[in-house]
């Protein structure tokens, strides 16, 4: 176990109201990782903020052994995936190398190995020259875990996989995810279901605009951390009882 | 006449290298239009193009750097005027470029009427590739070498781009640069296809192609190599029957195109109306068999 990743003193604000503030948390390689708290507590702004996707008002995000821009792969949420697009499973990992290949290098016997690989992994061989669309809702998102593990990323951020999942797409997937975890990897997902927190993740990170606790999930999922993070006042100004979406999703 | 004897003429074989040149560039960059969703965006530039043209002809004839310099300038103000209306007022972005585009073509048909320009507006709306002269055919050459060459050395981080364009951010992809030179080489290729088949019509040389292999294929690079041959080989047939039928040439590929286009819509394997009629019936019938199953 070693950290993977260092955020220090982050705060993202939408039009001036922070929607994650002042966040400072080290995980560490081989753990998969629930992100949990309620609607407008930041979880999709946090995943964002470490991605790179939106700007950080204050503080850093760190990556041990790597350079982010590689290391990071971000999934977005399926809503935001063009299922119709003229792409096949293996051609959505073979993206995956674009990065590393730049624009002119040949696609060589690693990258072929590597994309083998990557369908191996998520055991997707089978679906290879599926066009995306053609996949169910599990086999999906494992499309895009190949495509992240063809990047050759160390840290996978996914925003609510599991949602929409039936019990089978979601113990395939889990399975995925914990190949994942055992190869050294960091997977952060933000996970509504509470229920299935303890099955699904060994290790929890309970925020609500800020930091409430972060800790192995048999220490820290309990019924206190639990009531801490849904209700505390949510710093951000909008009134807790009150319906409100995550802001500003795309 | 046979087509053999059809060629002989000078006045054809320059039309039919237009039509390949022309036919193949825009095919090739009609699957950025396709997958970006951009039609609607060309087709605003296509008509904003007209003052630009209409003022340039007046200037300095019709040179045609001066025509591709007056449409890239036209294009440029309606699109930057577009984005400046709406992020300064409540307008929303389709209809702020809806309007400008329109106020634009309004103006290019009127300087083109009260400004002595030696050429009609039925050319500039229409075109006609009989006509298209040697240096037309240089103009044409060059600008589909610059767009080709562009789109085929920056392939990949243009489908990063097209595909998810947030994510391709996070990898250091210039996504605002390419999404707007994607927008620069449309214009481009239109200004070189005026020619032959005019602002009106040049979307349709541009749109029908892409939307056509994006009923039959899966797969991104075909979209642009097929939408390519399909173009030239639609704008060379359509060539070929304005000749025999006397249709005027720009009508003549954008129809053939179209019928090409239709006939996917309905009869391709994969994603034709036809088939996933047939499909839905089929996995009904299965569900049906299945429910029959559980009952007994």
């Amino acid at each position: 176990m070693t950290p993977r990743l260092t955020i220090t003193d982050a705060t993202v604000s939408y039009n001036r109201v922070p929607a994650v503030h002042h966040l400072s948390v080290t995980l560490n390689s081989h753990s998969l990782v629930a992100l949990v708290g309620p609607n407008g507590a930041g979880k999709t702004t946090l995943l964002k903020a470490i991605a790179g996707l939106v700007p950080m008002e204050t503080g850093k995000v760190v990556v041990h052994g790597g350079n982010r821009k590689n290391a990071i792969a971000y999934v977005p949420q399926r809503e935001a995936v063009d299922w119709d697009f003229p792409i096949t499973v293996r051609g959505l990992a073979e993206m995956g190398r674009y990065p590393s290949l730049g624009l002119w290098r040949k696609f060589g016997a690693e990258d072929d190995r590597i994309v083998e690989e990557s369908l191996h992994v998520t055991e997707l061989e089978a679906f290879a020259d599926r066009q995306i669309k053609a996949l169910s809702g599990g086999q999906q998102q494992r499309a895009f875990l190949a495509r992240a593990w063809a990047q050759q990323a160390e840290i996978y951020l996914l925003d609510e996989p599991f949602t929409g999942l039936d019990r089978n797409a979601q113990e395939a997937f889990s399975g995925a995810l914990q190949k994942l975890r055992e190869s050294g990897k960091l997977i952060i997902a933000s996970h509504h279901d509470l229920k299935s927190v303890p099955e699904l993740f060994d290790h929890v990170l309970l925020i609500n605009g800020e930091l409430v606790a972060s800790g192995p999930t048999s220490e820290t999922f309990t019924t206190a951390n639990i009531e801490k993070t849904f209700a505390m006042k949510i710093f951000s100004g909008s009134e807790p009882h009150h319906h409100h979406h995550e802001p500003h999703q795309q | 006449m046979s087509l053999f004897e059809l060629f002989h003429y000078e006045f054809m074989q320059r039309a039919l290298v237009a039509c390949v040149l022309i036919g193949f560039t825009n095919g090739f960059i009609g699957a950025f239009v396709v997958l970006r969703r951009l039609a609607l965006m060309a087709d605003a530039l296509s008509h904003s193009l007209l003052p630009g043209l209409a003022i340039a002809a007046m200037l300095v004839g019709l040179s045609t750097a001066g025509l591709l310099l007056g449409g890239l300038l036209a294009a440029f103000f309606v699109a930057i005027g577009g984005h400046l209306i709406a992020r300064s007022s409540r307008v929303k972005d389709e209809t702020a470029i809806a309007s400008l585009y329109i106020i634009a073509f309004a103006l290019g048909v009127a300087i083109i009427k009260f400004a002595h320009v030696k050429v009609s507006l039925d050319h500039f709306l229409f075109g006609n590739i009989l006509g298209i002269a040697n240096s037309d055919l240089w103009t044409s050459f060059a600008v589909s070498a610059i767009v080709l060459l562009s789109l085929v050395i920056l392939h990949r981080p243009l489908l990063l781009a097209l595909f998810e364009p947030s994510v391709a951010k996070t990898q250091g992809v210039a996504v605002d640069w390419l999404l707007g030179l994607i927008l620069v080489l449309i214009v481009l290729t239109m200004v070189s296809s005026l020619q032959a088949v005019g602002v009106l019509l040049s979307l349709g040389l541009m749109v029908l192609p892409a939307a056509t292999i994006y009923l039959l294929s899966d797969s991104y690079s075909k979209m642009s190599w097929c939408g390519g041959l399909l173009g030239a080989s639609g704008a060379v047939a359509g060539l070929i029957l304005s000749y025999w039928t006397n249709i005027p040439s720009g009508p003549a590929i954008i129809m053939v195109l179209g019928t090409v286009f239709l006939a996917a819509y309905l009869f391709s394997p994969k994603y034709g109306i036809i088939i996933r009629h047939l499909k839905v019936r089929h996995l009904h019938e299965e569900s049906l068999s299945r429910w029959d199953e559980e009952k007994h």
